[in-house]
């Protein structure tokens, strides 16, 4: 087994090798980031430039096609229908009707579907990502309330939906377990998260508990949450001599190709998936059973095929982020010091998936003591498998943990900013690693400075007319991620004198400004203007595989390129011969500047690119290289952190609860892109304030059945929900990281939901510890 | 959707003569009808387009308004006379729907919106008394956060979802109507109905009688009323309830009022009850209070909406304090 490979497991948890054991005591130069990227030093280039992302003009125009707006000759469109029951057998099937009905081509259900192979489970392999470890319409098994279980094609979507509306199913229902005491009464199972146990215990925390002078012991309760992308999940699939097409919605192109392709038995390069404009993802936009079924009718009908999911299609189809119970306990001294941590609880999934919702993840670093129990278990049900939705584990846990210090600190009559940093961490307390880069204290005092923290009073001491109002914090937490597979393509195009350079990396951009970070760390790597960078992102076909998930799109690109730069400087220099200034130099002595190459220490000895292409008689120069394996991430522990501060006003009348004001203060490392940063932020946050007072998923228990699958009935903010963010950040750059940076896309959901509760503590002196606090909870 | 055909009424008799066949329904701005419709619980094989007949706002003989069914709902809420004379009208349209949603809506179509009820909307899944009479009511023992404390049978807990409605059973407007038996006027307290066991039926309209007017009576204490309504979020959200109140006050003593509640019943729920508490007896919040619980003491709860009580009864003595010192005025 090559290095590459062990890395690869290490680092996706499948295998507990020598790597993980060793990697942590290699000397920091083995290890990538050990030597610190050349551009964190780089004090006047784009790099921290806040620049607009390049596809707003296109999409402004409406000239940006999304997976939906794809159009092929002979088009037709789909609709499905789904089960009502939650668990058991489709007995009848009446689609006279559906198949009489006008602009009809095809009602295809389990009996008439093409043979496919079942999708591989995320996590099952490498490349797998299917959602659920469940065959597609190849039987008459129904596994949740909701299951498409017939597709319908017709010329246009109209006639395609009343098609489907005419379909009729009769049913043998099976025992099915669709209530959390039922799932509980089944048995509890330890959670297993990317293969590795979602347990640790170090000391005695219990023991630490019932001997600690100050103790918390709460429990905390989040709803289950669906997702709400802009974009509805869409696919424009079409058959080419036997090879699929597949305009896609996707956060993860390479290895939803790899995925689909083994269900209709293909090899790699007979999928063709693009997908080069994501109308949101926060997790969903990957592989579900639309895709596939929209590929099968497609083969069948012989026609390429429209597959958009109505609003409630997505909740019917694509999972979102399950429900948790939460038990925290810290026990501490009078001084606030923290002599243990509990936190554990439930979450739930189902039989055919495996995704706990990891909602310790965030505690493991988070505080320094010598006492510490981390668990989550899980009961399965029988509903639609769940998955990731932005920050899964941190969203939810930072609520719980975050509260929880809020209630010690009025427990021990301390600030909970100063209790926090009371029990800042020197190293990772779970597994004794250094911090690579963690500046959290100086984002509290910075943040608590421009919030006018100082000006907090007692619970229940301030008000304004009919208003309660108070103040509230809380610590939000996401890791630095690597993902292993990364590669970049650098396409160097003379063109005269000058050069551009065409960057590709099998990356997806759903909005967040990948496309246009990715071109300013092309452009600083390789000393070229912005203008003269193109961005290629958001196809199969390009070498290797970037997933818009983890928050590390953005390092894992970073890592390519400069794997790709620093084999270009080399094909580079082989290329310029002995006629070159640069002749005789080696790649380490020689870096790029100004539009070419240059010795490191004698800029003068220099050619530009233009100039080594010129006398090689080349038009273009390429090369492909893949990221080093990220064993940083086994060598230091790697986070992000941000200090929330909010105000809300809570209604004395009515419970009603507006935040006023909210401010969030982050230590991201480097912040690529100011403008497009602040927005992820903001977005995380506003994420944060639904998550925090409104949304919930009515999952009926009665019958498995979500109740609300609509943006009518299932409550995100809306823009009188959301106050003025502030926005600030540390701009550390963390010394073993590409550029510096870590990825912000999920952390400034994390903190949110905890910052408004001890806020609304603030307010009215009443604690709310289950989401989300509605006003009912507060009359 | 189920295919349908689209006719444009150029009349009030052409509307009652193209609107008479069974399965034909009016339309107006499309902004309920068209949803339900997408979603096959309404499966009309006709629209009669009813957009084209009278949208204006006159004044009466008698000192109120007249509004014509087909005029927008932004056009009755932007209204001069409306916001000088009857302010709550005013801001409970202006508490309801989106901009966009209200510059389309009709106020007779505003009338004749159904329930939000996510069992009723549920056609695959969910049993519903109120889309198929007799299979039975999901929402009793299901989620019901928005639906009735109020007024409810065993057959059907469903809430009417209009703001604009509150406001007119507070004002006691009535309703001007034409059918195929010819014109009539019906009390607007007369035209919603009480589930009872036939919860399919949102009013007492016979088949194929379209409104065509609603006419607001003068009532002097009117420009001394409020809206309010309270909701799970800040905006673009159905009323968990509301309150529509007009309040006139004798010396110290509450001359007279009006009080309507939304979000609590299968109707506009006009307060009756509370208003005879309230009438001739001391403005203090001790008596607001006790109006209100009078009128909830028949509250049957339900799982999830055992606090609308207690909360209508806080907004409403809100309210009223702040009417009886000018506050809202």
């Amino acid at each position: 087994m090559s290095i590459v490979d062990t890395a690869k497991q290490a680092a996706q948890g499948l295998v507990q090798g020598a790597m993980t054991k060793l990697v942590p005591l290699a000397p920091d130069s083995w290890i990538p980031g050990g030597r610190p990227d050349p551009l964190i030093d780089r004090k006047h280039g784009l790099i921290g430039t806040p620049l607009s992302r390049r596809d707003g003009a296109v999409k402004v125009k409406g000239e940006a096609r999304f997976a939906a707006e794809f159009r092929h000759e002979g088009m037709v469109y789909a609709a499905l229908a789904h089960a009502a029951i939650p668990r058991g057998r489709i007995t009848e099937i009446d689609s006279a009707a559906a198949e009489a009905a006008p602009g009809v081509v095809l009602v295809m259900t389990h009996r008439n579907a093409p043979r496919m192979n079942k999708p591989g489970v995320f996590g099952s392999s490498p490349t797998a990502v299917g959602s659920a470890d469940l065959s597609i319409l190849q039987d008459d098994r129904v596994h949740w309330n909701g299951q498409p279980i017939a597709c319908v094609l017709a010329e246009t979507q109209e006639q395609a939906d009343h098609a489907a509306s005419l379909l009729h199913f009769s049913y043998a229902a099976e025992p099915s377990t669709t209530s959390l005491d039922e799932a509980k009464a089944n048995g509890i199972e330890q959670g297993v998260f990317m293969g590795q146990p979602l347990l640790n215990r170090i000391g005695d925390a219990e023991a630490a508990l019932a001997a600690a002078p100050h103790v918390v012991d709460r429990r905390y309760r989040t709803p289950r949450h669906n997702h709400n992308a802009i974009e509805p999940h869409a696919a424009t699939i079409l058959w080419v001599d036997g090879e699929l097409v597949i305009h896609d919605a996707s956060q993860m192109v390479t290895a939803q190709a790899q995925t689909i392709g083994a269900v209709f038995d293909l090899e790699p390069g007979q999928v063709t998936l693009t997908s080069p404009y994501v109308g949101g993802g926060f997790g969903c936009k990957g592989l579900w059973d639309h895709q596939i079924i929209g590929a099968a009718a497609a083969k069948l009908a012989g026609r390429p095929v429209r597959m958009t999911l109505s609003r409630e299609g997505v909740y019917r189809v694509v999972g979102g982020r399950t429900l948790t119970e939460q038990r925290v306990a810290i026990g501490a001294s009078a001084d606030g010091a923290f002599d243990t941590i509990i936190h554990s609880g439930l979450s739930i999934m189902t039989p055919h998936n495996n995704m706990p919702e990891p909602f310790i993840l965030g505690t493991r670093p988070a505080y320094a003591c010598p006492n510490i129990t981390l668990q989550v278990e899980v009961a399965r049900m029988n509903m639609l498998a769940n998955t990731f939705m932005r920050a899964p584990g941190e969203a939810v846990g930072t609520f719980a943990l975050e509260s929880a210090i809020d209630e010690l600190a009025v427990d021990l009559g301390l600030d909970p900013v100063a209790l926090r940093i009371r029990n800042e961490p020197d190293k990772d307390p779970t597994s004794g690693l250094p911090f690579s880069s963690r500046h959290i204290v100086d984002a509290w005092r910075s943040g608590a400075e421009r919030f006018g923290w100082a000006a907090r009073g007692a619970p229940g001491e301030r008000r304004d007319g009919e208003w309660q109002v108070g103040m509230g914090c809380a610590t939000g937490t996401y890791p630095y991620y690597r993902m292993p597979g990364a590669q970049a393509r650098i396409t160097l195009i003379r063109e005269g004198k000058a050069v551009r350079a065409k960057i590709e990396v099998a990356a997806a951009e759903m909005g967040m400004g990948t496309a246009t970070t990715t071109a300013i760390v092309g452009a600083e790597r390789l000393a070229l203007s912005m203008d003269r960078i193109e961005v290629g992102y958001g196809d199969a076909s390009i070498p290797g595989a970037i997933m818009a998930g983890g928050s590390q799109q953005t390092a894992a690109i970073g890592a390519a390129i400069i794997a790709a730069h620093n084999a270009l400087v080399a094909e580079l220099l082989k290329l310029a011969g002995n006629d070159s200034p640069l002749a005789g130099l080696s790649a380490d002595d020689v870096g790029s500047e100004d539009g070419g190459l240059a010795k490191l220490d004698d800029p003068d000895r220099r050619e530009s690119y233009a100039s080594i292409l010129a006398r090689a008689q080349r038009d273009s120069i390429t090369v492909t290289e893949a990221a080093s394996p990220p064993l940083e991430q086994l060598h230091w522990s790697m986070h992000s952190h941000s200090a929330i501060f909010c105000e809300v006003r809570v209604n004395a009348v009515t419970g009603e609860t507006r935040v006023s004001r909210i401010l969030g203060s982050f230590d991201c490392g480097r912040i690529l892109n100011p403008k497009t940063a602040r927005s992820q932020f903001r977005g995380g946050i506003i994420m944060g304030l639904g998550l925090a007072l409104m949304e919930e998923t009515q999952f009926d228990e009665r019958n498995g059945r979500v109740m609300n699958p609509s943006l009518a009935e299932y409550h995100i903010p809306v823009h009188l929900d959301v106050p003025e963010i502030d926005v600030i950040w540390t701009d550390n750059p963390d010394p073993h990281t590409p550029m510096g940076a870590h990825g912000i896309g999920e952390i400034g959901i994390t903190g949110v939901a905890a910052a408004v509760a001890n806020a609304i503590y603030n307010a009215t002196g009443k604690r709310i510890r289950d989401l989300p606090i509605t006003l009912d909870k507060l009359l | 959707m189920t295919p349908f055909r689209y006719l444009r009424a150029a009349d009030v008799a052409d509307a009652v003569k193209l609107g008479t066949d069974d399965g034909a329904a009016f339309l107006g701005g499309g902004t309920n009808i068209v949803d339900l419709m997408r979603e096959t619980v309404a499966r009309p094989d006709r629209l009669v387009d009813v957009t084209g007949l009278s949208d204006t706002i006159t004044e009466t003989a008698d000192g109120g308004l007249l509004i014509g069914a087909a005029a927008r709902n932004t056009a009755v809420a932007e209204h001069r006379a409306v916001r000088t004379r009857y302010p709550l009208l005013s801001r409970a349209i202006l508490a309801g729907a989106s901009a966009q949603i209200r510059n389309m809506a009709t106020v007779g179509g505003n009338l004749l919106q159904r329930t939000r009820c996510t069992y009723f909307y549920d056609t695959d899944g969910s049993r519903c008394n109120k889309r198929a009479p007799g299979t039975g009511c999901d929402a009793r023992d299901g989620f019901n956060r928005i639906h009735a404390v109020l007024g409810a049978s065993d057959a059907c807990v469903a809430t009417h979802p209009s703001d604009m409605c509150v406001a007119l059973a507070a004002l006691d407007a009535v309703v001007h109507v034409n059918g195929p038996d010819g014109a009539r006027t019906i009390a607007f307290d007369a035209l919603h109905r009480l589930p009872g066991d036939r919860p399919d039926r949102d009013t007492m309209l016979a088949p194929g009688e379209l409104i065509t007017a609603i006419a607001l009576p003068p009532l002097r204490f009117a420009a001394n009323s409020a809206y309010r309504k309270v909701r799970d979020r800040a905006s673009y959200a159905f009323a968990l309830i509301s309150v529509a109140a007009a309040l006139e006050m004798d010396g110290d003593r509450i001359g007279d009022v009006r009080i309507a509640f939304g979000g609590v019943a299968h109707k506009p729920w006009r307060a009756t009850r509370a208003e005879a508490v309230l009438r001739g007896g001391p403005a203090t919040h001790a008596a607001y209070r006790a109006a209100a619980e009078a009128e909830f003491e028949t509250a049957r709860p339900l799982r999830d909406n055992a606090f609308k009580p207690e909360l209508a009864t806080r907004v409403l003595a809100a309210m009223l304090g702040d009417l009886a010192m000018g506050k809202l005025a």
